[in-house]
């Protein structure tokens, strides 16, 4: 009969997906956290020998200045997230597919780490420095809304749930954050160009070995990006089937 | 053509992906030859769609309402196209009342005007028999019947296997997203029909 | 509508007893006083909408006609912008009135463009808040962090009006290439957030 020739050919929705998610290369990616995680782990250590050990100490600011080599490289990593965030949210919107979405979702949670990381590295540089924890120069200023954005982002998802429109709507909203971003870096530039604002880097060029540092510790801060976003990645992946098979149980 | 299932099987979001308001996660849909991606906009010009909601304004009359649609969908002659079909659907005398303040009955009637009101060709119903008293059972079989001499087609949604022998010409029943069942209506009695049903059913 | 300018209003004599107004600062203070009572009324608006449309499927009514999604947003920033204004041309007169600031014809286009800046994204995140739970919350914080070009502009170029200065960029010239930058997004990325 008709119908028992195509009811064994029923497969429920739910289960060929989680087949389809657990395709997901499982074996390949905790060969990569972990050369990522091991990779990690060197640089760290090698950067902060260099810190601490092989710079110049600053003239102006003393051994304060330090803190430039992690601040610095938490502030790329934090761009670099968002814009991480907002291609996969680009290509979503071209061809939806969720694993682009967990790339959008655990870039936007690494990033977001990284950012505060950076605002605070940011104030304890200032307070010994300009002797206040905030000011509002265009730098700290476009750093602080892009942590908002970031903020705002995993509290839309979070509300949103996880769910396609949740997924278009992340991506427009880093879509209009990361035009609005240097839009915002330039108004408040303009708006505080009668009044200069405090100089965070020394002037001039830096010293080799500076430079070198420099180096080291944003190359190690973005393999601790990576290393993060696969992590994060897989946590997104694996929250995403417990709740499938969750809403299957009820 | 009906569509049957239980609950939660999918029949209410196949009707909105062809009505155009869900767009498909995966696959190719093609309605009177055209795509559901591509050439959505030119589907919605014809298709209508009756659902458990009314898709009309309840702060606005009937007469405002139907003149609104009609130009969205710009049809020819709206005046007469409105007033053309709220004499089929019986609400000439309740032309200017607030669409919220009617019954279900006479709303579910201006639905179906604003349905018909770009001549579709395809009618999408979820549910049609809920609701109505036998007068407006009565109206639905009239429209349908000349929407159907007329050339169109029409897919609708039921739990009423009653009805389905007699109104359709071809049934699809669907369980859990799948589709499970795709039969003729010619040659089934009604026995058959529903033992497969409560089959797919449960 | 009525209440929403009593906000206003509200919002704007409350103001004085934060930032101590006097006669002597209050060019300098008294655009950002006009500002904030406006942003805060755009927002009330703004939110009201919304809640117009809190059930989920509201919109389909509209979504089902072979209508252009671009439309519909331009047809709900005009809505926007229409409830937002009329509040704004009642507190002007009465913003002049109790900070003692003229109302050149200048400072009405000023005001126009920043309300189109603050509308634009406002229509496109309520849209985008509506489906959410929290929606009268995450409103304000999704639109406050975008409309800063928006607000240091309009906020600007109003100073620049009542005490103008040497050296400053043309805002009123900026506030048009927000506006302009902010109506293309939000027009072209409207039919994502809006269909399912």
């Amino acid at each position: 009969m008709a119908l028992t020739k195509q009811a064994t050919d029923i497969v429920s929705p739910a289960e060929e997906h989680l087949n389809d998610v657990d395709r997901g290369h499982p074996a390949r990616l905790p060969i990569a956290s972990l050369i990522l995680g091991g990779l990690s782990c060197i640089g760290m250590l090698a950067s902060i020998w260099l810190i601490f050990f092989y710079t110049p100490i600053d003239a102006l600011q003393g051994v304060t200045q330090r803190i430039f080599y992690f601040h610095v490289p938490t502030a790329w990593t934090g761009m670099l997230g968002f814009v991480v965030m907002t291609v996969a949210g680009v290509v979503y919107l071209i061809k939806p597919d969720e694993r682009l979405d967990w790339i959008a979702r655990a870039s936007g949670e690494v990033g977001a780490v990284f950012l505060t990381f950076l605002l605070i590295t940011g104030s304890l540089w200032g307070k010994p420095i300009w002797g206040a924890w905030w000011v509002w120069d265009p730098k700290l200023t476009a750093a602080l809304i892009l942590w908002f954005m970031f903020i705002g982002y995993l509290m839309l998802r979070s509300y949103m749930g996880r769910t396609p429109e949740s997924a278009r709507v992340g991506a427009v909203w880093s879509i209009v954050g990361v035009i609005d971003v240097p839009i915002i870096y330039f108004s408040v530039l303009w708006w505080r160009g009668q009044h200069p604002g405090p100089q965070i880097t020394s002037d001039g060029g830096l010293p080799p070995a500076a430079v070198l540092t420099l180096m080291v510790s944003l190359a190690t801060f973005t393999l601790l990006y990576c290393f993060l976003m696969v992590l994060v990645y897989q946590l997104q992946r694996l929250q995403t089937q417990a709740q499938r098979l969750r809403a299957i149980v009820e | 053509m009906a569509l049957l299932g239980a609950n939660g099987a999918g029949k209410t979001t196949i009707l909105r992906i062809l009505a155009g308001l869900i767009k498909p996660s995966a696959g190719t849909i093609s309605v009177l030859g055209l795509d559901i991606i591509h050439d959505i906009q030119q589907i919605r010009r014809c298709v209508g769609f009756v659902g458990h909601q009314s898709y009309l304004y309840e702060e606005l009359t009937v007469l405002e309402n139907l003149l609104f649609f009609v130009r969205m969908y710009t049809v020819p002659h709206a005046h007469e196209r409105v007033h053309e079909l709220v004499q089929r659907v019986g609400m000439e005398r309740r032309v200017h009342e607030r669409v919220g303040a009617l019954s279900r009955g006479q709303v579910q009637r201006v639905a179906w005007a604003r349905a018909l009101l770009h001549t579709p060709h395809l009618l999408l119903l979820d549910e049609p028999d809920t609701g109505l008293d036998r007068e407006g059972s009565e109206l639905i079989d009239a429209l349908l019947a000349e929407h159907i001499a007329m050339g169109g087609s029409v897919l609708f949604t039921t739990h009423l296997l009653e009805r389905v022998l007699q109104q359709s010409d071809r049934i699809v029943m669907l369980g859990s997203g799948r589709v499970v069942y795709n039969e003729e209506t010619a040659g089934l009695d009604y026995d058959t029909l529903q033992r497969t049903y409560r089959e797919v059913a449960s | 509508m009525a209440w929403h300018g009593h906000v206003c209003l509200a919002c704007t004599c409350h103001l004085q007893f934060y930032l101590d107004l006097r006669v002597d600062n209050i060019s300098a203070v008294a655009p950002g006083v006009l500002w904030i009572a406006f942003i805060f009324a755009s927002l009330l608006g703004l939110g009201r909408t919304l809640a117009a449309e809190r059930e989920q499927h509201s919109m389909d009514r509209l979504l089902l006609c072979p209508v252009d999604r671009k439309a519909i947003y331009l047809a709900k920033l005009l809505g926007n912008l229409l409830f937002i204004g009329v509040v704004e041309i009642v507190a002007l007169p009465i913003y002049a009135l109790l900070f003692n600031v003229p109302l050149p014809a200048a400072l009405l286009l000023i005001v126009l463009l920043g309300t189109l800046g603050i509308a634009t994204i406002g229509t496109l995140f309520s849209v985008m808040a509506a489906a959410t739970r929290a929606r009268e919350l995450l409103l304000p914080i999704l639109v406050f962090p975008l409309i800063v070009p928006v607000v240091i502009s309009v906020v600007r170029a109003t100073q620049q009006l009542m005490a103008p200065t040497v050296n400053e960029p043309p805002w009123i010239g900026l506030l048009i290439a927000f506006d302009v930058i902010f109506l293309s997004i939000s027009m072209l990325t409207f039919q994502y957030v809006v269909e399912e």
